[in-house]
């Protein structure tokens, strides 16, 4: 490993992912069929455990984009959480350079508050300073667009339409510099024309991050983002690779 | 193309091997204690903002808005006074027996809010702590100073309270702040404890209620705290005189009262609530951070 040196900066080891689901109203509901399953040590109905990620391995290299590919429900969210941290493994490991960010949709923010008090709260939960805050509370609304038909920053979440509270979401999380990046489905979200200036944005992150992963359903913001890409089915990887070729044997699955 | 590239260029290399060589740290690893105080630290800012972001959002559709956080201790004095003062009597033989009542229900509701909204702080924020990086601990710590906000309210009203009743100002008074201080500290480390022991048992969400209850008829405050004297002694006495709470409790009244009977000297009772703010505030923080890795799987 002489002069074209890659540095690795996510390592997956036969990583496995289960997570717990606490689901009320199940099977049996009836408190005398709960006592029964206490007495009788059966496994308790309420709780089930997903089993969503199945001895994954990877390596992924400084500069790479990596698009992540599957079928709803492979896996794949649920792979990008690990690898940032937010859910633990269950067995193997997942080795990751600096702290990875998840740049998702799904950041619950707090619906009763206005929109800029939001912001500020989202930057504080990412670590920034107040100052720091202060400084890009603007420029993230601005980026957001979600001020262009008149000041709705200074109006609850709850009443955005879910296109403008999910730009502001993506908004938030893109106002950071990541050195892992982890983008989960952002691009798809709102207009064309904010679709247009977020993926310049994440283009832009790029090339400051090490390395970026991409969770998306749209095909041609994957071809156009990652030159590499991994098929996830059933929370095993099917097939790791030039994104062309993966992408090729996966429209060959999916048609079928 | 990926596995040719790991073969070619780290030869013989297991992953692990690798991620050690190129200095990659395992994702969920569990920060080392002082790496974790500070970076909770780090997030300050972030616990007060989203302390004060919750206390606008829980009274951001009432009309009032944050006039409730003075009306509702006010309302509740106004309860117990009713029933107590005006429909029970009270105890008549003891002096001022509502400032007695109040100041026990409002000592006694700072560590019950605690409690129950720190048994809350995880499961209650799931979304959040699966979508962000941000030291857990400050989930629990904001719920916390969200009572202690309260709390502080609270006591302006209950001095006003006893002010009516009758008693004077004095210097004693004083001894609020650092009775202040000691029981925040231990309602933190009760509200690190639960918010981590609520998301591994979530049923003991369902048991909160009847303990606190429970608890609540333990430690005199609805009754004069000498009752314990004429039915206990020794070592079962000592024990139920241990009791955190009835020593908070005991030192307000101390602290707000002319004429008051306590089960213990002041003596006693300070470096007793200091022993258990420290033992429980350290030990809370503690098992919280020991969790600290496990609480996205939920």
């Amino acid at each position: 490993m002489a002069d074209n040196e890659r540095i690795p900066t996510v390592i997956a080891d036969e990583a496995h992912i289960v997570y717990k689901i606490h689901q009320a109203g199940s099977v049996s509901s009836s408190p005398l069929a709960s006592f029964k399953r206490l007495t009788t040590r059966a496994k308790n109905a309420n709780i089930r455990e997903v089993h969503a990620v199945k001895g994954v391995s990877f390596v992924a290299y400084k500069g790479e984009a990596i698009g992540l590919i599957g079928t709803n429900g492979s896996g794949k969210s649920t792979l990008l959480r690990a690898v940032a941290g937010l859910l633990p493994v269950s067995s193997g490991a997942i080795y990751a350079a600096g702290q990875p960010s998840l740049l998702g949709v799904n950041a619950a923010l707090m619906n009763e508050l206005p929109g800029d008090r939001n912001v500020e709260l989202g930057c504080l939960a990412m670590g920034m300073s107040p100052a720091e805050v202060q400084a890009k509370r603007d420029a993230i609304i601005e980026f957001s667009g979600i001020n262009d038909k008149g000041d709705f920053s200074s109006l609850p979440m709850r009443t955005y339409s879910s296109g403008m509270s999910a730009r502001l979401r993506f908004s938030i999380a893109a106002a950071k510099k990541h050195d892992v990046l982890l983008i989960d489905e952002a691009l798809a979200t709102g207009d064309a024309k904010f679709r247009k200036r977020s993926e310049a944005r994440v283009r832009e992150l790029r090339q400051e991050a090490g390395t970026v992963f991409l969770v998306s359903h749209s095909e041609q913001s994957i071809r156009d983002t990652c030159e590499r890409c991994i098929w996830l089915e059933a929370g095993v990887i099917r097939a790791d690779g030039p994104t062309g070729e993966v992408m090729k044997e996966y429209e060959a699955f999916s048609r079928r | 193309m990926t596995e040719t590239a790991v073969a070619s260029a780290d030869a013989g290399l297991s992953l692990k091997e690798l991620a050690r060589r190129n200095g990659l740290s395992a994702s969920g690893r569990l920060p080392s204690l002082p790496e974790y105080s500070r970076t909770l630290w780090a997030y300050r800012h972030f616990i007060r903002a989203h302390a004060s972001a919750k206390i606008t959002s829980s009274l951001g559709n009432t009309k009032l808005g944050s006039v409730w956080q003075v009306l509702t201790p006010m309302i509740n004095a106004g309860v117990y006074y009713v029933i107590f003062g005006l429909v029970l009597g009270g105890h008549r033989d003891m002096p001022n027996f509502i400032a007695y009542l109040c100041i026990g229900v409002f000592v006694f509701q700072f560590t019950q809010s605690v409690v129950q909204t720190g048994a809350n702080a995880i499961t209650g924020n799931l979304g959040l702590i699966r979508a962000l990086h941000f030291p857990r601990a400050s989930l629990p710590l904001s719920a916390a100073l969200v009572e202690i906000r309260n709390f502080i309210v609270a006591l302006f009203v209950l001095m006003g309270i006893v002010l009516i009743t009758g008693e004077p100002i004095t210097l004693q008074w004083l001894l609020l702040a650092p009775l202040l201080l000691l029981q925040s500290i231990f309602n933190l480390g009760m509200g690190l404890f639960m918010a981590r022991f609520g998301s591994k048992v979530r049923d003991v969400k369902q048991l909160i209620p009847f303990i606190m209850r429970f608890w609540l008829y333990g430690s005199a405050v609805l009754y004069p705290v000498t009752k314990f004297g004429d039915v206990l002694s020794g070592w079962q006495l000592q024990v139920v005189e241990a009791n955190p709470l009835l020593v908070f409790i005991e030192l307000a009244r101390h602290a707000l009262l002319e004429e008051v009977v306590l089960a213990n000297s002041p003596a006693v009772l300070w470096t007793e609530a200091t022993v258990w703010s420290l033992v429980v505030g350290i030990t809370g923080y503690l098992y919280f951070w020991r969790g600290e890795k496990g609480y996205g799987r939920g």
